[in-house]
């Protein structure tokens, strides 16, 4: 008897369930033998779960507006709110959560001490298995493959995780073929002032690629700059996610001379049903590194097939194949391709 | 020479001497010469050879946020003044009706609609009129009451109820998008001011500047009780609406294109009347000289000192508050 004690304090998965994983904080995660509903505690956890099995979402973390759900088949996109769990402001209550009868809590996003002593602290509390994967693009197909084991569905998780791996290095290799890196500058917000210095996440995609990004030597995450520093990088490329800012950059006399403006090469990212390049950021952003891709390395990325990428991320990701009227719509939005 | 006239002297060259530093300075290195180089073919008409992108940083970028400076560093330390002397408080800035709680409402409702700059702008402007006018309204209907109490009281109490809708909109807004960019306006910058925000804010903050310059000596009566004020002929009541007015305009005007700036509007007033004393006449054109000097002093380091923006927020409260201290243990004058 005693021995059967010990075994199930050393071994404790044995005793309680067949897949147990370790999150990225190192903790053992124990969800209960079948796992019928997850809770995602932020978008991008949100969007993996989804994505690997639609049906056991419970809700999402902030409605999906009509231009949004329209992307998306119509059962899942009228998922309830449920608010966010922990990071970026609080808005769910935990006996939401709770009600919602939830089997495991999924969060996918920065690893940092802060987000994982939340974890374990909201694991105590609701006594649901919580766990916390890393939100940076290169580590999707490990949190897709862990995900997938928590939840007992490691066929789907791994057929998107494959398909994932083979994106990232098929990019990464056009990359490689690239020979001239573009100077690139990110600008976020109506100013287009706001921007993400090297290492930030929310220009991931542009390290990603290789790209030289102009704020590399601004502090890593979001930080206004002044139009002279922007002037004095000389960007020859400039993304942005912001549509004010785009239309705006034509007409403002600042932003006359510099490069990327002389020569017509500012682009908007789309955003429907989730921004391609910086946020929310999760899976979303693998459209963003074909899009990119194909803006700053013309010749690299020649023979990608932008609009097939798009209808095949979606039918994987979303569970709906956008129509050519939709695609189009996406596409042809003033500034997101070289006119 | 006396100490008043020399406080004067000295501000205005300090105004000056910044002033030049302030467009010497910066980010993106443009010589002296190549300035003056620049003016001149502008004053005279005539070519120069000049890279096109000096034009664009002296002309569009720098120049045009020298002189915001200058303007808002006047406008919030004028009204900051006038309030400090109507209200008869060392404790007032120029908020206290709620312009700026007002303004920062308009520009969050306008961030979190996904608005341009412009309407941002034009939202934050209207929010701050919206908000002294709601306070004025109510404050002047409750009778029974010092009509100035009643007037503080229902700005602090409006302002907390704008601060709240504010708290609302942040909490509602996207936090990956517009939590960032609600929270740098909030923190008040000068970084992405255009010529045509310049343009577009100067008249309303000239417009409540001149009649205050104007009246600057009858407002010593405010400081009066209303009713030794009355005795003297004057119609308190009309001199105070105008006053709000003229204070509401021009802090409201340099709040829609620079954020929430603080400490200019609370600090500078003092600084000023250790100077030359609390009379209004001789108060206000030295505040004005020194909110600009000093509110341009700030935003030349916070575009200077590092790659990325420093908040003004930060620097005025750094560079102010031991400054006033020094003053006030320098100043013997009564109050």
């Amino acid at each position: 008897m005693r021995s059967l004690i010990f075994i199930s304090i050393l071994f404790p998965s044995l005793c309680f369930s067949q897949a147990a994983a370790i999150d990225a904080t190192g903790r053992e995660i124990r969800p209960p033998a079948k796992v019928e509903r997850v809770y995602a505690a932020g978008p991008p956890a949100g969007m993996l779960v989804f994505a690997i099995a639609p049906d056991k979402l419970t809700g999402w973390t902030r409605a999906m507006r009509p231009s949004e759900a329209q992307f998306l088949p119509e059962r899942y996109a009228q998922l309830p709110e449920l608010g966010r769990l922990t990071g970026r402001g609080n808005t769910a209550n935990v006996e939401v959560v709770l009600k919602a009868k939830t089997d495991l809590i999924v969060d996918v996003g920065s690893t940092g001490e802060t987000y994982a002593s939340l974890a374990a602290q909201m694991q105590q509390q609701t006594r649901i298995p919580y766990a916390l994967f890393d939100g940076r693009i290169e580590s999707t197909p490990a949190a897709l493959r862990a995900l997938g084991r928590l939840m007992g569905d490691e066929a789907n998780a791994e057929k998107l995780a494959a398909w994932c791996e083979r994106e990232l290095t098929d990019a990464k290799q056009r990359v490689s073929r690239a020979k001239q890196h573009p100077l690139v500058y990110y600008g976020r917000s109506p100013s287009g002032l706001q921007t993400g210095g090297k290492g930030s996440i929310n220009v991931e995609v542009l390290d990603f690629l290789g790209a030289r990004n102009a704020a590399a030597e601004a502090r890593p995450g979001l930080a206004t700059v002044s139009f002279e520093q922007v002037l004095l990088w000389d960007p020859e490329v400039i993304l942005t996610t912001d549509p004010n800012f785009w239309k705006s950059v034509w007409t403002d006399p600042r932003w006359r001379t510099v490069k990327a403006v002389a020569a017509k090469r500012v682009y908007l990212s789309p955003h429907l049903p989730f921004g391609w390049f910086d946020f929310p950021p999760g899976a979303n952003r693998l459209l963003g590194i074909w899009w990119a891709g194909k803006l700053l390395y013309p010749q690299a990325f020649e023979d990608v097939d932008l609009r097939a990428k798009v209808a095949e991320f979606h039918r994987l990701f979303y569970h709906r194949e956008p129509s050519a009227a939709k695609l189009d719509a996406v596409l042809r939005e003033p500034g997101v391709l070289p006119q | 020479m006396n100490a008043r006239a020399l406080s004067y002297v000295l501000a205005s060259a300090a105004l000056v001497a910044l002033t030049a530093l302030a467009f010497a300075v910066g980010r993106y290195p443009v010589s002296l010469g190549e300035i003056v180089n620049l003016l001149f073919s502008k004053v005279t008409g005539g070519a120069h050879t000049l890279p096109a992108n000096v034009e664009t940083v002296v002309l569009q970028v720098r120049g045009p946020r020298v002189l915001a400076a200058l303007l808002v560093g006047a406008a919030l330390a004028a009204a900051g003044t006038a309030y400090q002397g109507m209200f008869r408080n060392p404790l007032v800035s120029p908020d206290i009706l709620g312009v700026s709680t007002g303004a920062a409402l308009g520009a969050v409702l306008g961030i979190f609609l996904s608005q341009g700059i412009f309407f941002i702008q034009i939202f934050a402007f209207a929010g701050g009129l919206a908000a002294v006018g709601l306070v004025y309204w109510i404050g002047s209907r409750l009778r029974g009451h010092d009509p100035l109490l009643a007037l503080v009281l229902t700005g602090v109490v409006i302002g907390t109820l704008l601060g709240s809708a504010i708290a609302l909109l942040k909490y509602l807004a996207d936090p990956y998008n517009q939590l960032p960019a609600i929270t740098y306006w909030l923190l008040g910058s000068l970084a992405s001011l255009s010529p045509r925000d310049l343009a577009t804010a100067a008249p309303f903050a000239l417009v409540g500047l001149v009649p205050m310059l104007l009246l600057r000596w009858r407002m010593n009566l405010l400081a009066l009780p209303d009713d030794e004020a009355r005795a003297l002929g004057v119609d308190v009541r009309r001199l105070r609406t105008l006053v709000v007015v003229c204070a509401t305009l021009m802090t409201a005007s340099a709040v829609a294109i620079s954020g929430i700036i603080g400490w200019v509007g609370l600090l500078i007033p003092h600084a000023a009347r250790m100077l030359v004393g609390p009379d209004f006449g001789r108060l206000l054109p030295l505040a004005m000289l020194l909110g600009a000097a000093f509110l341009l002093a700030v935003d030349t380091l916070c575009r200077t000192i590092a790659t990325i923006e420093v908040p003004p927020g930060v620097l005025t409260a750094l560079i102010g508050t031991p400054f006033f201290l020094w003053l006030f243990a320098l100043s013997r004058r009564p109050w």
